[in-house]
């Protein structure tokens, strides 16, 4: 969560110092149920992130190195340059990458997991991350109703962060809570208070393990705001106050700081804190000095097999 | 013993289920059931476990599809109708066919599409979509025309590290016959000349090479020679034996059952007016289906495809300049 937080605000002012290609969108708010699907996880596992999902990933074992890089473009990066920042993964590690369009990845991390039954390896899990606006896709629903159908070991986590972009979630949906959709698929479902680390720790393990066991689907709805606008391009200033103010609109970093210190773990919160920045100031500075992708070194070609590029690619 | 194209789709996925346990074949009804066409008929019996229907969700199953490529998996994916592939277009186009570029990994998998006009299908039962999927980067599209390559091209795009669209023809299904299933596959990615000529060259691929055929038998009592040649793949189109061609008979004429506007008969156009300029005769022309929504009524369905009629037409038109 940490490395997540200072992370993200580092990649926020060098945006505003206009070193980051494309745009930054924050999980500033929504760390601790982020992070606590990166840590139910284990070796082996998928996990399909969204856009703020860094503190996931960041527990899932995607090098911080990596995020820098592709955040400033370095060419040693997964995505080498073709794709940026949120949309980097790295198919070796078990991360995928997102596309864009939302709900897509449901049915994605199901295939993997439908193949991984195949191929008869045994206990893998898949989780996938979206805000409450995916839910109101086709795609999120032929996704989970297809996992559904096939039982699948994949945890479905829903940030209901009460805003798509700008659009309040009674303009999204008409039902009372997210959480009852879990009915209508024939699924298992569980609220969590997004802003609760503990609790979403909690949550999010039951539910990792309930889908390793056979349980089939898990969605989780998380309930939290997010402490930032949808990208830093935009500052969130339609976000109500009451909103702001009331019991949802904690910062679960401030939530995880007070039960350190109640714990009596003041001191190494602090050394937390420093380990994290310096992490996150070396893996800057590290991708900083790293070449750039050159156009002339790219081959052009968006097909693997032989003779498959068209005659404008030299083969 | 004759062997039917839609025989030949069926044979070429029990040979791939049957060489290669990652392949596995995903759709509506395709499995007890045997598919709206039959073209898994008895398949999800011989080999259980891998031939799954699929809820009807055209987006998930290409969504998934990509999800087991991903992990390795060859899935092939049938759609009830290549028209309703339109539904799981986002999955195709942004997503199998980005994930090579963006991520250095195959994504090898095939969605099967039965394509094209049949009397009386209307407008949801008819389309032919290879011009959306060429269009986009990453995808092979394939459009067989003949018993022989339908089973050889379906075997090679089984194998292929990159997701593949294969556009079957449902006006061949049944009536389009071999003897024998072909020992040897044609060349990757290389048209075919289906009959040669020296007058003018008729490109076309998938239904249409059948209706080019007879449209050159036609003229040939007129004394004129038509060049046929079939795509057999229109992505990557195979510019060189088009080129070739032209070089021999100075005229073309490109053939499409598609809508006119763009496709890979444009394509075809474009290309040889741009790279074979000094080795025409005459204008090159295009000829395609009218661009309205495919009619349901045989008789004016008949009229909004090209037909043999047509394309004699329009080849007559070619020779007059």
């Amino acid at each position: 969560m940490l490395r997540a937080r200072f992370a993200e605000d580092k990649l926020a002012s060098l945006y505003r110092a206009g070193r980051i290609v494309g745009g930054v969108y924050l999980g500033r708010g929504q760390e601790a149920l982020s992070a606590a699907g990166g840590v139910a996880l284990r070796k082996g596992d998928v996990f399909a992130p969204l856009i703020r999902d860094m503190a996931g990933r960041l527990a899932f074992g995607e090098p911080l190195i990596d995020v820098m890089r592709t955040y400033l473009g370095s060419r040693l990066g997964p995505m080498k340059g073709r794709d940026g920042n949120i949309h980097r993964g790295d198919l070796a590690r078990g991360i995928l990458p997102m596309i864009s369009h939302l709900g897509a990845m449901v049915s994605a991390t199901a295939g993997v997991l439908l193949a991984k039954r195949m191929k008869k390896e045994k206990g893998s899990v898949g989780l996938t991350c979206l805000g409450d606006g995916a839910t109101s896709t086709g795609s999120f629903h032929e996704g989970l109703n297809v996992a559904a159908v096939e039982k699948l070991p994949l945890v479905v986590v829903v940030a209901d962060n009460a805003y798509a972009y700008s659009t309040p979630k009674d303009r999204q949906f008409a039902c009372a809570d997210l959480l009852d959709r879990a009915k209508g698929y024939g699924i298992e479902g569980e609220g969590v208070d997004g802003t609760d680390p503990e609790a979403c720790l909690d949550v999010l393990g039951r539910a990792v393990q309930k889908a390793r066991e056979g349980s089939g689907p898990q969605l989780v709805v998380g309930r939290l705001l997010r402490l930032c606008g949808h990208g830093e391009h935009d500052d969130g200033l339609y976000v109500e106050k009451d909103l702001k103010n009331s019991e949802r609109g904690r910062d679960c970093l401030s939530v995880m700081e007070k039960m350190t210190q109640d714990r009596g773990m003041g001191k190494d919160w602090e050394k937390w804190k420093e380990a994290a920045h310096q992490e996150v100031e070396e893996a800057v500075k590290k991708a900083s000095e790293e070449p750039v992708p050159d156009p002339f070194e790219e081959d052009w070609r968006a097909t693997r097999t032989q003779g498959a590029a068209e005659a404008w690619v030299e083969e | 013993m004759s062997i039917t194209y839609l025989d030949a789709i069926r044979a070429a996925q029990e040979k791939a289920l049957q060489d290669d346990p990652s392949v596995f074949i995903y759709g509506q009804d395709v499995g007890k059931f045997g598919g709206a066409f039959k073209a898994t008929k008895n398949l999800a019996e011989k080999y259980p476990g891998r031939v799954i229907d699929s809820p009807i969700s055209e987006d998930a199953m290409v969504g998934l599809a990509v999800g087991a490529a991903m992990e390795g998996m060859k899935p092939v994916v049938e759609m009830q109708f290549a028209d309703f592939s339109t539904v799981g277009l986002n999955q195709m186009l942004n997503h199998a066919a980005t994930t090579y570029w963006r991520t250095g990994r195959p994504c090898p998998m095939v969605l099967r599409l039965p394509s094209g006009g049949t009397p009386g299908s209307g407008p949801f039962h008819s389309q032919s979509m290879e011009t959306i999927y060429s269009h986009y980067p990453g995808l092979v599209v394939m459009t067989p025309a003949t018993v022989e390559d339908a089973y050889s091209m379906l075997l090679e795009a089984i194998g292929m590290e990159d997701p593949v669209v294969f556009c079957e023809h449902k006006l061949l299904y049944y009536h389009l016959k071999a003897e024998a299933l072909p020992s040897e596959a044609g060349p990757a990615f290389r048209a075919h000349v289906a009959r040669p000529g020296r007058d003018v060259t008729c490109v076309a691929y998938s239904a249409m090479v059948h209706e080019a055929l007879a449209a050159a038998e036609e003229l040939a009592g007129e004394g004129h020679e038509i060049e046929v040649v079939d795509l057999r793949t229109v992505k990557p189109l195979d510019t060189d034996t088009i080129l070739a061609s032209v070089a021999r008979t100075g005229r073309l004429l490109a053939v499409g059952e598609s809508w006119p506007w763009g496709g890979a008969s444009a394509e075809v156009v474009a290309r040889v007016a741009s790279e074979g300029f000094e080795l025409l005769d005459a204008p090159p022309q295009r000829l395609n289906a009218k661009d309205t929504p495919i009619p349901y009524h045989p008789n004016l369905w008949a009229a909004h495809r090209p037909t043999a009629v047509r394309i004699a037409a329009a080849l007559r038109e070619v020779l007059r300049y």
